[in-house]
């Protein structure tokens, strides 16, 4: 499909010069038009935060909903309409911190969704407060003395779930994240997909240079498949491994183990049910 | 021999047990046992927040007459733990009779009441087990209702049959041993119990109230429901799961109420009918989801099972207390639709016609129930459905669709992704006609016209209040919601001629009516299940109406009709 299909034209757009999700727009862009998928058959699902603007800036069904929630309607999207590809966009803030109890439980719930988590290490809304990601030690207006707590590390969380799909990508590297964005949504299950981006006004620790700096490529001898290994790769903050960490294509996915999808595909929306003639036929049953 | 006891038209019998100990299977077995043998009965159950122990009750009120609310007085006490006499004894008269074993009963609450050792569970050990104690103990009370067995022996067969034939026989046994006993007390102690049966009783239907609110989102097209458990909302949850196959209802318990709230929002977006039941706590953390609902006109049912709070107050008990809660949850100004069923009927009409004001408004509608509906349940006709129709509201969409455009009564054709040429995109953020974030404020004021103007159209569809009694009344009663049954037989207890009752069965829009019906009584007394009145409170914002005398009861229980009749009397 032909990028310029998403394109909107003459729009405002809200981020900060140099911001890295201008680099994640074209991605996204690049990906679906590469995997030709129509902007009416897309939903994005986002919440509050600079990442969570994306589907304002792209030609897409989208549901720009509360904080931290769009992995919970991006769900029930999915679930309703399975023809839909659906995907649930934030960032570090949104999706880790608002939204970890949905993070965590969708990993369980597994639905074929691709979840794409922003992740520059601190809050850019709200002006540069520590985010759950943000590394020990770094120094915010509110975290004076820098950030004492662990960084949340959401790819050992997804690996120790038995996430079906878990990437890691940089915003700085177009082809490699096009690529691996391309494998998460077209893999059918839950994909975490954790974008690595400079945020230029907010932190000037985790820069450009140092993703560059501190991140590295896993190659091809690497086998996702193996879970303990994968755990390892999680695990690795000397320096983090750019690439799918991990998958298990085993796992039935949310839609497909639902009860109303057992005995036909068509989705619930469209579907004709004699409510009528069976509550009675219930009603029967309470005499 | 004795005075001759006789119990004419009605009688209401209670079992009190520990949890776990079956009075409530017991109550179960009999109320659709005296439904099928042609009398009325009306059921309802008081809990602790437990699994096992503590001190339970059920009441079963059989009668002649229809009979659609709880009284205070026991006819007969069946007490099936040693504890269970004392967690009833306040309700325990000269008039009770109370069968039981030997160690659960005691004369120390009652001088004149007759009090007598059954050994249930002795006969049961007989047969085989003390399983078998509820069936001896119903069969007893079929034989003081001098009530052929061949009903209970009916249902045995039927609740029993994938079990053994020696389980259905032994039951049937403990039955009949019952009964003889229940038989030989009348005789010897000359009580005469006369309900008088109606033969088309036996067609109806036996629900509660989790049923009937299930059933009417089923009517009304409910296709997806998310929820976390909370009790007493959570009947209606495992309703939809049991029948979502059947029904085509995509059913998911969602890990808080805040992702319920929001998936169910998902699934209107995506094109489903979606609720959302939940009790005052969750309905709480949903308070974001329903202004986000609001803002972004997305159609949204949500079912309130009320409890006692705050915070977790009573889990198991009923009350009224979170009106205000419904009325004003979620931050900002957007317009809203409250229902507050009063009984069985409206439970499941109101639930039903909640999905078809949804849609057809684009707002949140929110089912007001409580424990007591829930719990309680009675024998009603069939739901007639032939004027019920699942209205949908949802367009193909075109190349140009604007999911906020600018219409005259503020409500924009809703389209769904996937369906038409259009794209759709919602926003939590205000935005444009599109859908888009914007910070122009013309916009902004726009916007907000728009969401308030379907107030304009609402109000064409609030349901009146209903009117009970005489229209030239002096003293006006009035409630909403599930006191509608109560009130009523109150007043007819009372029976007066310049007595009348209002009743709510819609408190948010309030109908506009309302000040013309106040103005015209000496004196409006509101009945209420909670503490700060606020109906009244309601009342008084919208009309500038206050009403002075108020009935209020916040102790976790329902009124009781003698109750209500003693303290209305004391008001006029």
């Amino acid at each position: 499909m032909d990028i310029n299909t998403y394109n909107m034209g003459d729009i405002d757009i809200a981020w900060c010069p140099g911001c890295g999700n201008f680099g994640i727009l074209n991605i996204i862009k690049e990906t679906l038009a590469a995997l030709d998928i129509a902007p009416q058959s897309l939903v994005v699902a986002s919440g509050i935060g600079q990442a969570p603007k994306t589907p304002h800036y792209f030609r897409t069904n989208y549901f720009n909903g509360l904080h931290g929630r769009s992995v919970s309607p991006a769900v029930a999207v999915k679930s309703v309409n399975p023809e839909l590809t659906v995907i649930a966009e934030g960032g570090d803030g949104d999706m880790y911190g608002e939204g970890g109890n949905h993070f965590i439980h969708n990993i369980r719930r597994n639905p074929d969704i691709t979840h794409i988590v922003h992740n520059n290490m601190v809050y850019g809304l709200t002006k540069g407060q520590a985010s759950p990601t943000s590394r020990k030690g770094f120094v915010t207006p509110v975290q004076v003395n820098g950030v004492i707590l662990e960084p949340f590390n959401p790819l050992a969380v997804a690996v120790s779930l038995d996430a079906s799909f878990v990437a890691r990508t940089f915003s700085g590297d177009k082809d490699h994240a096009v690529e691996i964005l391309k494998q998460a949504i077209s893999h059918k299950g839950y994909a975490l997909v954790d974008i690595f981006q400079p945020c230029v006004t907010f932190n000037k620790v985790n820069t450009f240079k140092w993703f560059k700096d501190n991140t590295y490529y896993l190659d091809d001898s690497y086998d996702p498949e193996d879970r303990v290994e994968a755990f390892k790769k999680a695990i690795e903050t000397e320096k983090f491994p750019l690439g799918v960490i991990y998958k298990n294509t085993q796992k039935p996915t949310f839609e497909d183990s639902l009860n109303v999808y057992q005995d036909s595909k068509e989705p619930v929306y469209k579907r004709k049910v004699e409510r009528q003639k069976k509550l009675s036929k219930l009603m029967q049953s309470m005499k | 021999m004795t005075d001759k006891i006789i119990k004419k038209d009605e009688i209401n019998l209670v079992f009190a047990a520990e949890a776990g100990q079956g009075s409530d299977t017991i109550s179960t077995i009999l109320a659709k046992v005296f439904k099928d043998a042609g009398y009325n009965i009306f059921s309802t159950k008081e809990a602790m927040s437990r699994i096992r122990g503590g001190a339970n009750s059920n009441d079963l009120r059989v009668s002649s007459s229809k009979i659609c609310a709880g009284v205070w007085n026991i006819d007969v006490l069946i007490p099936l733990s040693a504890n269970a006499l004392d967690h009833v004894k306040d309700r325990i008269s000269d008039n009770t009779l109370i069968f039981g074993e030997k160690e659960f009963i005691s004369t120390r609450y009652c001088q004149k009441c007759k009090v007598r050792a059954v050994n249930f569970s002795g006969i049961a050990k007989e047969i085989g087990g003390i399983i078998y104690t509820n069936t001896v103990a119903a069969g007893f009370i079929m034989g003081l209702m001098n009530l052929d067995t061949i009903y209970l022996e009916e249902l045995l067969k039927k609740r029993f049959a994938k079990k053994s034939e020696d389980i259905v026989n032994k039951n049937i046994e403990a039955a009949k041993r019952g009964y003889e006993k229940g038989k030989e007390f009348c005789k010897n102690e000359n009580i005469s119990i006369e309900i008088k049966r109606d033969e088309t009783i036996k067609d109806q239907i036996i629900i509660n109230g989790s049923t009937a609110v299930g059933m009417g989102c089923i009517a009304g097209g409910c296709n997806y429901v998310s929820s976390y458990p909370m009790s007493p909302s959570t009947g209606v949850l495992i309703f939809l799961a049991a029948n979502g196959k059947e029904f085509d209802i995509i059913v998911e318990q969602a890990e808080d109420e805040i992702a319920a709230i929001n998936m169910t929002l998902g699934a209107w977006y995506a094109g489903a009918r979606g609720l959302a039941t939940t009790s005052g706590g969750g309905y709480a953390l949903m308070k974001e989801g329903i202004s986000l609902a609001g803002m972004i006109e997305t159609p949204v049912v949500i079912h309130l099972a009320q409890r006692p709070g705050p915070a977790t107050g009573l889990p198991t008990r009923t009350e009224q207390g979170d009106l205000e809660l419904a009325l004003y949850a979620g931050h900002g100004e957007f317009p809203r639709v409250l229902y507050a069923p009063g009984d069985l009927q409206q439970a499941f009409y109101l639930s039903q016609k909640a999905f078809n004001i949804a849609d057809k408004y684009q707002v949140p509608v929110t089912i007001l129930t409580d424990q007591y509906i829930l719990d309680s349940s009675y024998n009603v006709e069939e739901f007639d459905m032939s004027e019920l129709s699942v209205d949908k509201y949802i367009i193909e969409t075109n190349e140009n669709y604007k999911r906020y455009e600018y219409t005259e009564n503020g409500i924009t054709p809703r389209g769904i992704p996937g369906f038409g040429k259009g794209l759709v995109g919602l926003d939590s953020d205000e935005h444009d006609e599109e859908g888009h974030i914007t910070e122009n404020l013309n916009t902004r004021v726009k916007m907000v016209d728009k969401r308030l103007k379907k107030y304009e159209a609402l109000n064409d569809d609030i349901i009146p209040p209903e009117l009970i009694g005489p229209e030239n009344y002096k003293t006006l009663l009035l409630a909403w919601g599930t006191n509608l049954n109560i009130v009523k037989e109150a007043m007819q207890k009372l029976n007066k001629d310049d007595l009348a009752f209002l009743h709510y069965s819609q408190v948010w829009p309030l109908h506009p009516d309302t000040i013309k019906y106040l103005e015209k009584a000496e004196k409006v007394i509101m009945i209420e299940n909670n503490a700060t009145s606020q109906f009244a409170k309601l009342i008084r914002q919208q009309t500038g109406f206050t009403i002075q005398d108020k009935i209020l009861k916040y102790n976790g229980h329902a009124f009781y009709v003698e109750e209500l009749v003693e303290k209305i009397s004391d008001l006029i």
